[in-house]
């Protein structure tokens, strides 16, 4: 490298340096505190420098090594390595994730925080196929998901804690229940594009989430409802002294009682619902409705001059992912036992879109890794709360930048004509 | 009678910051075909960043009308530098890549700064004393006094102002028609010589500037702020582009004032509680009726 060059870096990086002091500078560096009356500044210029120092080193580093791009070869060929080895041995991989899943209960470490952080990315990871089938098959952006997770949620709650019907029944009428939202959503908008979609979505959630906090006297407002019925295992429940009449999982196959029961049953539940999420994306891809969605993703006018109705399909992906959704809102009533519109917000349809784009569209795979790397790193960050959803869209705009298409790309169509391999 | 000619006055103050934020939207949407989604943020950036600087002028004294514009020129260029720095980082190495990707990196950008503004700012609600007090009063021998305070006749006149200054911007100088070349077609543009990168930079700088002035008004309008402001804020005044025709800049503005008027008279004569359900149920039936907003170019599709 010529000295010119580093001259040049140099004054980039103190330019670096100076818009970093702007943006810090009153922000970070000026922090508004009340007291009393009024607001007050409290200055906290050490921080600022600290952060400005490193914007600079950080510039002046990347200038240097600019030449030889290391670090960004070594992000994408790790990506095209893992997409590469998911491909070949996409069975073989499937197959081992899913013994692992099974087993994962029973493996000497997995404790009771374990098993919920699992229970948490299975959830996601169902949320994120449902989604998918939106997302990455029918390439419609649809930043409303929660709507329909919610709307299973408290379809189950209301209809468990009013009729007292089971789990069972009560979930695939939550199912219903979401997917006919879906549709009731999806008529009027499923003709507008690309991302005039993304914000109609977004706004259908935010408006359900607002109905939900003002009808009171059916929803209960923003204090949510309790006392949803915990499943029971084909009937037994999870006492510990059951009712007059009643015989409860532990007595029935004569264990000792232990809450950890109803955990891995739940955790054995979402296993279940997702795979079942997961077989059934992977066959409808391969029928008629399934490539209509692949082939609306790819050319619209294409389908329309070959007789697709564009609307009627994506409104069955709408409708279809929105049914699976509403699954997973089911089963997060029943294992918190309590919902409110809190944990409908708009950041949670954002968590799922950021794991199936990440995930690369299209990809299930990928919603598996971008799942477990998402949730797992808000879990790392637990012990500073407040930085984690900071790290969170960090990540999120990083793997845009560096990998737009994703951590594993897979926009390839399920069926190719013949003799067309590649 | 009385009552509607208040809500108007509430409405049209409420419509100027919204317009205000929509035209950013609009330009960027113009410009790259995106939704820059941190726009809203970018706002409430505006808005601590006015805080901040009225806490401190407050301290030494001067004269209100002073503090008014060094607050506004100090809110415009400290904002303007998170707009380009967010152009620069997030969105630049994505131009050209697919169409979601530019949405998605904007999303986290979005979460990012929301979340970089709790952290360093805290989360609590943020609470100015008023600046401004009193106003004309209007209808003195009927039962309803209609109010307009000096703040709402600041905050119209300061948007006209700045509306002309745009206007004459866009439409009379080098930098506007380059601006205007480069929604029209990117690549025919840089053949001609003009440097696009720049030119998409100064766009967002000035789309900043322009929603941080509507941060400085919403300081001092509403008195209260906190890090969440930016995404209701920001979906009302995507909605107001929307409405008034993405790519449109008196359609932004037009979109704002609608959006300002159909909440405050929503929120006055129906129900304070869904206010916001009328915004975004607006959204979904404009998009449905006018898919183009009521002064957008209609879109044609070419294979």
């Amino acid at each position: 490298m010529e000295k010119k060059d580093i001259i040049q870096s140099f004054k980039d990086s103190l330019f670096t340096g100076l818009i970093a002091l702007a943006l810090f500078g009153p922000i970070v560096g000026l922090r508004t505190v009340s007291k009393g009356e009024g607001l007050f500044i409290t200055p906290q210029w050490g921080i600022v420098f600290l952060l400005v120092g490193l914007c600079i080193l950080g510039r002046f580093l990347i200038n240097i090594n600019s030449a030889r791009r290391t670090e960004f070869k070594i992000f994408s060929t790790l990506s095209s390595k893992l997409s590469s080895i998911t491909e070949d041995k996409a069975k073989h991989f499937a197959i081992t994730g899913i013994l692992f899943a099974v087993v994962f209960p029973f493996l000497p470490f997995t404790d009771r925080y374990f098993m919920d952080v699992a229970i948490m990315i299975l959830t996601y990871i169902m949320l994120g196929w449902g989604l998918n089938i939106v997302v990455g098959l029918a390439g419609l952006l649809d930043l409303g998901y929660v709507a329909f997770y919610a709307v299973g949620a408290y379809s189950y709650a209301l209809i468990a804690t009013t009729f007292g019907w089971s789990f069972w029944i009560c979930l695939p009428l939550a199912g219903v229940f979401a997917a006919f939202f879906g549709i009731l959503l999806g008529f009027p908008v499923l003709r507008l594009r690309g991302d005039y979609l993304a914000i109609v979505t977004l706004g259908f959630g935010e408006i359900i989430r607002i109905i939900l906090i003002n009808w009171y006297e059916v929803t209960n407002g923003p204090d949510g409802i309790t006392g949803i019925p915990r499943p029971s295992f084909f009937g037994l429940p999870f006492k510990r002294s059951p009712d007059e009449g009643e015989i409860s999982f532990h007595l029935f196959f004569n264990l000792e009682y232990s809450t950890m029961h109803r955990i891995i049953f739940l955790y054995y539940l979402i296993l279940v619902l997702a795979l079942i999420t997961n077989y059934f994306t992977l066959k409808i891809r391969k029928l008629p409705v399934g490539r209509a969605w692949e082939a609306l993703r790819e050319d619209e006018i294409a389908c329309k001059s070959l007789g697709v109705n564009p609307t009627n399909t994506k409104l069955t992906a709408f409708a279809i992912g929105a049914m699976f959704g509403g699954f997973a809102g089911s089963f997060f009533a029943t294992r918190q036992a309590f919902i409110s519109p809190e944990s409908f917000t708009f950041i949670e349809s954002a968590i799922i879109v950021a794991i199936v784009v990440l995930g690369g569209m299209g990809s299930q795979t990928g919603v598996v890794l971008a799942s477990i790397f998402l949730i797992g790193i808000t879990e790392m960050f637990r012990d500073l709360e407040q930085y984690r959803m900071i790290a969170f869209g960090g990540a999120m705009v990083l793997i845009m930048v560096f990998k737009p298409k994703g951590i594993l790309a897979n926009r390839k169509p399920t069926i190719l004509m013949h003799g067309d391999k590649k | 009678m009385e009552y509607f000619i208040q809500q108007l006055v509430n409405g049209i103050t409420l419509g100027s910051i919204y317009g205000l934020i929509a035209i950013g939207y609009t330009m960027v949407y113009g410009i790259i075909g995106m939704i820059n989604f941190a726009h809203g943020d970018i706002f409430m950036i505006g808005a601590f960043v006015a805080l901040i600087s009225f806490i401190i002028f407050g301290l030494t004294g001067v004269a209100l009308p002073i503090i008014l514009l060094l607050v506004l020129l100090i809110a415009m260029l400290f904002t303007a530098c998170y707009g380009w720095t967010v152009e620069k980082l997030a969105y630049k190495p994505l131009r050209g890549s697919f169409r979601l990707a530019p949405l998605i990196s904007a999303l986290g950008m979005s979460i990012v700064l929301q979340n970089y503004v709790q952290v360093s700012q805290g989360a609590r609600v943020k609470p100015m004393q008023p600046l401004f007090s009193g106003g004309l009063e209007f209808f003195k021998n009927s039962e309803f006094i209609v109010t307009v305070s000096y703040l709402q006749i600041f905050i119209v006149v300061l948007t006209i102002i700045l509306m002309g200054i745009f206007t004459y911007l866009i439409t009379k100088t080098d930098l506007g028609r380059a601006q205007r070349a480069c929604e029209q077609d990117r690549t025919m543009t840089a053949l001609l010589g003009i440097n696009v990168d720049r030119t998409i930079s100064i766009t967002f700088i000035i789309g900043s500037s322009l929603a941080s002035v509507a941060g400085m008004m919403f300081v001092l309008y509403y008195g209260v702020i906190d890090f969440y402001i930016g995404f209701l804020a920001g979906i009302k005044a995507f909605t107001a582009a929307v409405l008034g025709g993405i790519g449109s800049l008196p359609g932004a503005m037009l979109g704002g004032l609608l959006i300002g008027l159909i909440e405050t008279f929503w929120a006055g004569y129906v129900s304070l509680e869904y206010k916001d359900v009328a915004a975004f149920s607006v959204l979904i039936v404009v998009l449905i009726f006018f898919p183009t907003g009521f002064l957008g170019k209609p879109d044609i599709e070419k294979v």
